[in-house]
């Protein structure tokens, strides 16, 4: 069939190669604003070539940030953003799996209750309830700590229904070679439902991973202390201004940081995130 | 609903869901129902004591120039983020299940903006287009713009959709691409025996087949730029100048954290909760139809 439009075969190439030069090109001024010096970028019009400034740059937000989030090292805030990103991706798939286990492979009183709780819970982000859900957190104690910044956003019906969908597909006759074989139910878990919930758990793992890392609003309200905020919500401090005032090398170098770690997941758990996107999201 | 084979245990199932509904019903339930309580309450300028006002925060929400502004900004923000990030991923993405060669490397550099946070994706379009260091406000200055969006409205709201808009691409490009997998390959070289060029076999077969894909992503997206952008918004131009960028959620954050306005905030977070709703039963409409499509 391609056959026929053989002759425009360089089409698809040439808007594909537009396309992602485009979706490139931000991506790519912040990297060669990070390469300069304050005066380069100040230039008017920067330079679209790197400069040599990269270690430089790169090392002192690492270790000094900007006064404009105190002093903070911002290998602290990457620190804080690697543990909420990895305490809601892993959080958020146990408490996941445990309960679409129970409503899928047992029959109990109220069990249709706790189902729709937690469906329910899809229609409430945490953007629409956002003053309640701070006053009960602060209630509780838990502002500037990381239950605070991790716990509100760890129920999740997503990936509860994502697993109950799957658990659903099981094979009947697995269940029961596993009671003939004397398993119980917590064996069974552990020995066929987990490895064959491989491919699921790692899709997940990134979908939730990026969403725990680029978590905004809540940090931002459950956070005071510049020590316990994340990198998200540190740039956004950094900028101040955005005036010439504003050390821009260090702010695109901490940019480039701060995107690197979710880019990486992504990029390396590419094949089972793209799958499981897609299957999830339906 | 359930399977025919389970495991009869009278304590264990609650044990393992309970986690789950424990945060469920600490994080999401109570405030929610705060929500909803506060949103018929007023508290006085001291906070020491409430009355029961009824429906009158809603009444003066709904009334408020202000919100109703807000609601505009929310409609043009939406609708142009929604078609500026589907519109160019569907291109791509008929592009990319054509080419043969290179088709991983393409996505690989397309889906990137899929792991930047949003308020990152608002930095990175803010030093583009700031009128001091920007590349680009430099480059529209010298074809005589007059580019400043900390002043202009129209302007602040063009950058944050772009800004918001360019973030979705790559979730939108990764649906419709295994959309366009599904399609039938007898289907279109049917088409293709038959004398349809390829612009033809596009409208004619491929885009009604994507529908379903279509309508779910149009759902997402709407979704997408009333929440989700509130990094973008905030890191971008903090709903400015005067306002022209306060997108419905930003003015919850604003008059409750900002003004502190509880009962107007709790109301309005009302009406988000209502809009929200709907909006899932649409998509889970459209799932259903995917179904018997």
């Amino acid at each position: 069939m391609e056959s026929r439009s053989g002759g425009f075969a360089w089409v698809p190439h040439l808007v594909l190669l537009i396309g992602a030069a485009l979706v490139v090109f931000p991506i790519y001024v912040t990297f060669v604003a990070s390469t300069l010096t304050p005066s380069e970028i100040l230039a008017g019009p920067m330079t679209l070539l790197p400069g040599s400034h990269l270690v430089e740059n790169y090392l002192a937000a690492l270790t000094h940030g900007t006064a404009f989030i105190s002093g903070q090292p911002v290998a602290r805030l990457m620190a804080n953003s690697l543990i909420v990103a990895l305490v809601v991706a892993i959080g958020k798939i146990v408490i996941s799996l445990l309960s679409a286990y129970a409503v899928v492979f047992f029959r109990f009183p109220g069990r249709m209750i706790c189902f729709w709780m937690i469906f329910l819970t899809l229609m409430l982000p945490v953007e629409v309830r956002i003053l309640p859900t701070y006053q009960i957190t602060a209630n509780l104690g838990m502002v500037d700590t990381y239950g605070g910044l991790t716990i509100p956003l760890i129920a999740s019906a997503t990936a509860t229904l994502l697993f109950r969908q799957f658990f659903l597909t099981l094979p009947d006759e697995l269940v029961e070679a596993a009671k003939l074989d004397g398993a119980g139910p917590m064996r069974f878990f552990v020995d066929t439902v987990l490895p064959l919930s491989a491919t699921n758990m790692a899709a997940l793992f990134v979908i939730l991973f990026v969403y725990g890392w680029n978590q905004f609003l809540w940090p931002l309200l459950v956070t005071n202390s510049a020590s316990m905020t994340t990198i998200v919500i540190g740039i956004k401090s950094m900028i101040g201004g955005g005036d010439s005032q504003t050390p821009w090398h260090i702010v695109m170098a901490t940019t480039i940081l701060a995107m690197l770690p979710p880019m990486a997941v992504v990029l390396l758990m590419q094949r089972w995130f793209v799958k499981g996107l897609v299957d999830s999201d339906k | 609903m359930q399977r025919r084979v389970v495991f009869d245990n009278r304590w264990l199932p609650y044990l393992l869901v309970g986690p789950q509904l424990i945060v469920t019903l600490v994080f999401f339930f109570w405030p929610a129902a705060e929500a909803i309580y506060f949103s018929v309450e007023r508290q006085d300028p001291f906070g020491l004591s409430t009355e029961f006002v009824g429906l009158d925060n809603f009444v003066t929400i709904l009334s408020d120039p202000g919100y109703l502004h807000s609601l505009g900004v929310t409609a043009v923000f939406s609708t142009s983020v929604t078609l500026l990030a589907m519109v160019p991923a569907l291109l791509l993405a008929v592009m990319a299940d054509r080419v043969v060669r290179g088709s991983r490397l393409y996505q690989t550099v397309l889906i990137l903006p899929y792991a930047i946070a949003p308020a990152i994706a608002g930095v990175l379009w803010l030093f583009l287009f700031n009128p001091g260091v920007g590349v680009v406000a430099f480059a529209l200055r010298r074809i005589g713009i007059d580019w400043n969006y900390l002043l202009n409205g129209d302007q602040a709201l063009a950058l944050v959709i772009l800004a918001a808009a360019w973030k979705q691409i790559s979730y939108n490009f990764l649906f419709f691409l295994a959309g366009l997998q599904a399609v039938p390959k007898s289907l279109i070289e049917a088409a293709a025996i038959d004398g349809a060029g390829p612009v033809r076999r596009f409208w004619t077969i491929i885009l009604p087949l994507l529908s379903p894909t279509t309508f779910f992503l149009i759902v997402v997206n709407i979704v997408y730029a009333f929440f989700e952008t509130f990094g973008v918004i905030h890191s971008v131009t903090g709903g400015g100048p005067s306002k022209a960028t306060e997108i419905l959620v930003y003015k919850v954050y604003y008059d409750g954290v900002v003004a502190l306005d509880l009962g107007g905030s709790s109301a309005q977070s009302v009406i988000l909760m209502l809009l929200v709703i709907a909006l899932t039963a649409v998509q889970f409409k459209y799932v259903e139809a995917r179904v018997h499509y």
